[in-house]
């Protein structure tokens, strides 16, 4: 058993140095140990280090391995260097091995080498220099930090690269480092009671850690995994996650509840929606969703306060809506005013729109006659009555005719199968189902009856909405 | 008003500009303060995070608003003119002496200013530029620079800006022109869009000089870059995803960023109360991934989506397009090439370039891909390896029950 001595913990050179003898000398890996000055080693070797130190013979490897062994030296696993010693000779071997990812040795040099450099730019990044007098006439700035692994020589030209002009020093436990402007100097380890306890500006960064902090997202598990508690210690920031957490979900409730204010339901408030309700309105009179907008007139789009509690929905505008761009006022907008008055209800109190908002029809010489809109046209118009009722959230809702039923409840059914019972619209609003009051004009038989019957069912809805206030 | 001490000042315009998704210090050019007067390098890497907010972003740079009064009235933006906000202003040299203060003690990697528009574009560009000018010239500052550019400055002032600054941007602000006219009205689309290739054209003129002369300025080496808001308008995953491409193709941007909508203090009422699930954000940036990094078309992500144009929440995109074009697998591991590799859910572009490398030795087996991905699980129905066939797990009808997730994450304040 040869055992070699290294000068420090990180020591790639001293390493390499005796690495390349024994490698040319082919000195199997189990008849190496080494030992790292001041660390207890293997207490039954001999010391063979100087046999093979004479000599300086060239061993050539790829660069890959000599960065991944440089890189792997620094972890503080204490195999490292007989794992390494043991790659070497494979390598010497065969120089392409590396590219074989799925070897287990060099899966574990490689798993050692990743975690010296997650170390290395963890130390980059969590390093936190305070302000000291110094010496001169200068400042001085002094960190603490402790690394997991022995990258603080690896570290230290990140530092002066971009400190050059500062004078500072970085302590850890192991191992410190101070520059001073031109050339760098290590110390023994030290001890955090050595390092400042405090800088005035760590107040000013502190408020701006809190106030680039967007409470409406809280990711506290991406936070914890790159930026690991073993880490917070030596970072002031840290010390307001707590409360920031704690104080987030109140913030986002009460922002919430402030924009809320907006909505309907006030004076001031209800103006806001309206703006929203006309930019709607204005938008749909420029739709061209589907074919109809060809032959129709305009848009005839809803109309009724935008707080509304009940909505009316017909099918589509007639003859008559489709040149005053305004719903139910035809022949059957007229019925359906009577049919409210008699039960009961303020039209003036409900919000009254169509299912598809162009008027479809067939031209019999100078006669539009009403045609029925097909189920693409009420799928593409639900659009806007799915924004309408966004809007407004009527708590109830009336389908007038199939065709209302059927853009509401999002598919074809008789008013026959439904009518007289609370249905639920797809946006989950509670809709009830009749007749349209165009019915009441055509029906032969029975007409007065079927008036009736249509009144019984307002005077229904009229107790329901009641009854949910 | 009182005068506001800094700090007050910092908390105003550090808080106005949270709503910035970007905070990366990433692709920058190598560089360093050995020689110079003052101080500051770059990584020429990807970067470094100094640190986390518990809303999970990192925090890179001091990323704040030169002042947050603004003329103009974006609807989404809690800065705008309409809105209740404290307002507060930095004087350029209180900026540059803040971002050095931070800078000694390692807090940041560098600044990353923006502002809202007072007086006039112009006027507002100048400042912007007078502390990239500070920082650049009086302190021989090396760090990092990102500057937000506003599009109708002067060419003159952007060309300023891009001299000092590692990166610039302008935002895009949202994915189509109509949601940008309904929510910003002062903003146009068409001039932002002339004001991305402007600055594309000016960045390959600078590379171009640099080509012929070594001592040429650099211009904004590390690019350009913008962002969208995702949910204040109905723009569905494939416009945005659609729009992004366009942006990568046409302007040559670095990065896209997306950012979520967030229920902003004293909103205006024509937005949404509610954010979009923050998943759709993540949705979008690993879709980003997909056409940066994996190969895919902007068509192709557009094919994960569902109907209605939307990224499903549940699984990633990658997955989704997999489940959608069965076809193409299972995906010989020991045979395929490197972009039928990228395509298979679960191997990422280091897993794909460890088999790549690995299978020179061996034929692989299951067991081989398991060591070199993380989780085979997921890859496993969509390969065929040495002794592995996934036997007619590709045609199962559930397939997707087998391969998603099965813990979901739970909306924190949902409900």
């Amino acid at each position: 058993m040869h055992v070699f001595d290294l000068a420090a913990p990180d020591d790639f050179d001293g390493w390499r140095d005796h690495a390349r003898g024994l490698a040319l000398a082919a000195i199997p890996p189990e008849k190496v140990s080494w030992r790292v000055a001041g660390e207890g080693g293997d207490l039954f070797g001999q010391s063979g280090s100087q046999a093979n130190r004479a000599g300086y013979q060239p061993l050539s490897v790829p660069r890959a391995f000599i960065d991944l062994a440089r890189s792997a030296i620094c972890h503080s696993d204490p195999e490292r260097f007989a794992l390494l010693y043991g790659l070497l000779l494979r390598v010497c071997a065969t120089p392409a091995i590396l590219t074989d990812k799925a070897d287990p040795l060099i899966r574990r040099v490689e798993a050692l080498a990743k975690a010296v450099r997650r170390d290395l730019h963890k130390m980059h990044a969590f390093v936190r220099f305070r302000e000291v007098e110094g010496a001169g006439e200068g400042m001085r700035f002094v960190a603490w930090f402790e690394p997991d692994h022995h990258i603080v020589r690896a570290a230290s030209g990140f530092f002066v690269d971009r400190f050059t002009t500062m004078d500072w020093s970085i302590l850890t436990p192991d191992l410190s480092i101070h520059w001073d402007g031109a050339r760098l100097r290590e110390s023994p380890g030290a001890t955090r009671a050595l390092a400042p306890s405090g800088d005035p500006v760590e107040d000013i960064w502190k408020r701006y850690y809190a106030a680039i902090f967007n409470p409406a997202r809280l990711k506290v598990k991406a936070m914890m995994k790159e930026m690991p508690r073993k880490y917070w210690a030596n970072m002031p920031e840290t010390a307001l996650i707590g409360s920031l957490i704690a104080g987030a979900r109140n913030r986002e409730v009460a922002m919430v509840e402030q924009s809320q204010k907006w909505l309907p339901d006030g004076q001031e408030e209800g103006l806001s929606t309206h703006a929203i309700w006309s930019d709607l309105r204005k938008e749909a009179a420029a739709c061209t969703r589907c074919v109809l907008h060809h032959c129709a007139t305009q848009t005839v789009f809803g109309e009724g306060p935008v707080d509304a509690r009940l909505m009316f929905v017909g099918e589509q505008p007639g003859d008559q809506e489709d040149l005053a761009g305004r719903a139910f006022v035809g022949p059957a907008g007229q019925l359906l005013d009577r049919a409210l008055a008699d039960a009961g209800i303020d039209r003036t109190h409900a919000y009254v729109t169509n299912a598809v908002k162009h008027f479809k029809f067939e031209q019999r010489g100078k006669t539009r006659l009403h045609a029925r809109p097909n189920a693409g046209e009420i799928r593409h118009c639900r659009w806007w009555l799915d924004r309408e009722r966004a809007l407004i959230k009527p708590s109830l809702t009336v389908a007038l005719g199939a065709t209302a039923a059927h853009a509401l409840m999002g598919r074809a059914l008789s008013v026959s199968s439904v009518r007289g019972t609370a249905q639920m619209a797809m946006d989950g609003g509670e809709t009830w189902v009749t007749v349209h009051p165009s019915f009441l004009l055509r029906v032969t038989e029975n007409k007065e009856a079927e008036y009736r019957r249509f009144v019984d069912d307002l005077r229904v809805i009229a107790r329901r909405l009641e009854a949910l206030a | 008003m009182a005068q506001l001490s800094i700090p007050e000042k910092l908390s105003i315009l550090a808080d106005a500009a949270k709503y910035d998704a970007s905070c990366a210090s990433s692709g920058a050019i190598k560089r360093d303060s050995r020689g110079g007067k003052g101080i500051g390098s770059t990584d020429g890497g990807m970067g470094i995070c100094h640190a986390y907010a518990p809303d999970g972003r990192c925090i890179s740079l001091l990323k704040i608003l030169l002042t947050n009064s603004c003329v103009y009235d974006c609807h989404y933006c809690i800065n705008r003119a309409s809105s209740n906000v404290r307002r507060a202003r930095f004087t350029a040299r209180e900026v540059a002496d803040l971002t050095l203060s931070f800078y000694r003690r390692n807090y940041i990697e560098g600044l990353f200013l923006s502002s809202g528009i007072i007086r006039s574009p112009d006027y507002t560009m100048e400042q912007i530029v007078e502390v990239a000018r500070i920082l650049r010239e009086e302190h021989d500052f090396r760090g990092y620079i990102h500057l937000k550019t506003i599009p109708d400055a002067d060419p003159a002032l952007v060309q300023a800006a891009g001299l000092h600054a590692d990166r610039i941007s302008i935002n895009v602000e949202l994915p189509t022109s109509a949601g940008l006219a309904k929510f910003a009205p002062e903003k146009d689309a068409g001039q932002i869009d002339r004001a991305m290739s402007g600055m594309k054209a000016a960045i390959e003129d600078g590379q171009d000089a640099r080509r012929r002369y070594r001592h040429a300025p650099r211009f904004a080496p590390s690019g350009q870059s913008t962002q969208m808001i995702v949910g204040a308008d109905d723009a569905t995953d494939s416009q945005i995803v659609a729009r992004a491409g366009t942006l990568y193709d046409r302007h040559a941007l670095r990065r896209v960023y997306y950012s979520a909508f967030s229920p902003i203090p004293d909103a205006s009422a024509i937005l949404p109360l509610q954010r979009p699930p923050l998943m759709r954000e993540h949705r979008l940036y690993q879709s980003d991934w997909l056409i940066r990094f994996y190969g895919y078309s902007p068509l192709e992500v557009a094919q994960a989506a569902d109907e209605k144009g939307m990224l499903p929440l549940d699984i990633d995109p990658k997955l989704a397009f997999a489940l959608r074009q069965r076809g193409l697998f299972p995906v010989d591991i020991n045979r395929a090439p490197r972009e039928m590799l990228l395509r298979v859910p679960g191997l990422g572009t280091r897993a794909v370039d460890r088999i790549l490398s690995t299978r020179r030795w061996r034929r692989l087996r299951i067991e081989d891909v398991a060591r070199l991905t993380s989780s085979i699980a997921k890859v496993r129905p969509f390969i065929s390896a040495q002794g592995w066939q996934p036997v007619a797990m590709g045609d199962r009808a559930d397939l997707s029950a087998w391969v998603k997730p099965k813990v979901r994450q739970l909306e924190l304040f949902g409900g």
